[in-house]
């Protein structure tokens, strides 16, 4: 994009390392611009978005994939919402290929995956718990969400699995959001897979105004 | 918090192994086996409990008891059949179809693999398919894509729309209806992430859905939205629900299937049934 070398933190209006493990949200306004970077690489960064002003019109992974017929998020692609309305738009991307098949890693998830006895484990369906109810929405807002630096092919004969990740330290997504929209997101805790390389690490998150 | 009590050395190893046999998994997409295949059709019409047909963009809602089998079928070929379901005694556990493909290592659906809920246990249990062509990955169809693809032709059904209002009679609102399965209809994924529309198998079909718990479901009977044809024209679809005389074994041979089961269990017995 044209403007990716000339964005400059300096003349963000908002700059944050965040810590890993840790849920985030905030309301993203129309125009504005929300930079996620790994900052040490293989840290996959578990993303829900909502309309600001009305939380059932929220990210729908299957029309959002249905409008560009491929299974990756990368630059160009819209994000729908359940209602059929754009809520971001990735606008640079210097990873490729993040995820949106393989949802949020939860308790029960991880306990199904890797044995009953890893239910205390810190998981992102918790975290979007903690993110919701800071904003009034429980756990029925909570949908099938974005895995952002999380590599997750499939193969022909339908075989999905998370395997090691291809963001480097540094690597970067840009969201341009469509509208007012709210966002939530866990630093991903999980230690069972490799989408954080078994060891997570902390992220940076910058909004510019439009 | 002791997340940290294996090194990562540990836990990557744990996880190839986990992954290895799940890779080891038949393979799900088109392996419908011949013995499928000539399962009997008809049902006996003492097992029936309940039938319902779908006439083109219907939808309805209905509870499937644990241990009853719903039937889908497409008696004509052709069709798509979407679905999201809820636990009818908990409704804010839902259908999760990332779960469903992450656990059990594959964005195909068939015969002898589990349909999950977001709480780690189990909804449903494929226990026969005469398709192999199912879609979590698109899922059901949409208003706004709908209306872009068939024209401005007013109150053109979706499905989305269609659970709407068929999850409304008991309750639930929009906030409930999650991503779907589209059954009858696959996609095919390149190894480029692309997408294509890989239909049915063009003749009739059915999928056993057996209950797991008691489930409420509802289901819309619209084109798959990548369905090419220009026509806003599917055919009718059945649903039917059926006791089978003898219990039927559960689909467990996984690690992660005995381990959903578990967890449906606990919850069985802490609700009394």
């Amino acid at each position: 994009m044209t403007d990716t070398q000339t964005r400059d933190p300096a003349t963000a209006n908002y700059d944050l390392t965040h810590p890993k493990r840790m849920p985030w949200s905030r309301l993203v306004k129309k125009g504005e611009v929300l930079r996620v970077v790994d900052l040490e690489g293989c840290q996959a960064v578990d993303t829900l978005v909502y309309d600001a002003y009305d939380h059932e019109d929220r990210y729908d992974y299957q029309q959002t994939l249905l409008a560009q017929k491929n299974i990756f998020i990368t630059t160009g692609t819209v994000l729908y919402s359940t209602g059929g309305e754009p809520l971001m738009t990735v606008i640079d991307d210097t990873v490729g290929n993040h995820d949106t098949l393989g949802g949020a890693c939860s308790a029960e998830s991880n306990q199904v995956r890797f044995g009953l006895d890893k239910k205390h484990m810190h998981n992102c369906r918790d975290n979007f718990l903690h993110a919701a109810a800071e904003n009034g929405m429980g756990k029925a807002d909570i949908t099938c969400n974005i895995n952002l630096f999380m590599n997750v092919p499939v193969e022909p004969n339908g075989h999905l699995a998370i395997v090691d990740g291809v963001s480097c330290p540094g690597s970067y997504i840009d969201l341009r959001a469509e509208r007012d929209v709210l966002v939530l997101i866990s630093n991903c805790p999980q230690v069972n897979n490799p989408c954080n390389g078994y060891n997570p690490t902390p992220i940076r998150l910058i909004v510019w105004d439009e | 918090m002791t997340d940290q009590a294996d090194t990562p050395t540990d836990n990557a190893s744990t996880y190839d192994a986990l992954r290895a046999a799940g890779r080891s998994a038949p393979a799900r997409k088109r392996t419908v086996s011949d013995a499928d295949l000539a399962t009997p059709r008809e049902l006996p019409e003492a097992d029936v409990l309940y039938s319902e047909t779908l006439q083109p963009g219907g939808q309805t809602a209905f509870v499937v008891r644990k241990g009853q089998v719903l039937r889908l079928a497409d008696p004509k070929g052709g069709g798509s059949l979407a679905m999201v379901a809820v636990n009818a005694d908990l409704p804010e556990e839902r259908l999760n179809t990332a779960d469903t493909a992450k656990v059990q290592w594959n964005a195909f659906l068939g015969k002898s693999m589990l349909i999950l809920s977001d709480m780690g246990r189990a909804l449903f249990s494929i226990v026969e398919d005469t398709s192999g062509h199912h879609d979590l990955i698109l899922g059901g169809s949409s208003a706004k894509p709908t209306q872009a693809k068939f024209g401005g032709e007013p109150f053109l059904h979706n499905s989305r729309d269609n659970f709407e209002l068929a999850l409304a009679k008991f309750g639930l609102t929009r906030k409930s209806i999650v991503p779907s399965i589209a059954f009858f209809t696959g996609v095919d994924v390149a190894e480029d992430g692309s997408l294509s529309f890989a239909g049915g198998t063009g003749e009739p079909a059915f999928i056993d859905l057996r209950a797991e718990m008691d489930v409420l479901v509802a289901l819309s009977n619209c084109p798959h939205p990548l369905d090419p044809g220009a026509e806003f024209a599917p055919p009718e679809a059945q649903a039917t629900i059926w006791q089978p005389e003898s219990e039927l074994p559960l689909a467990n041979a996984t690690v992660e299937a005995s381990r959903a089961f578990a967890n449906t269990n606990a919850l069985l017995a802490q609700l009394g049934k």
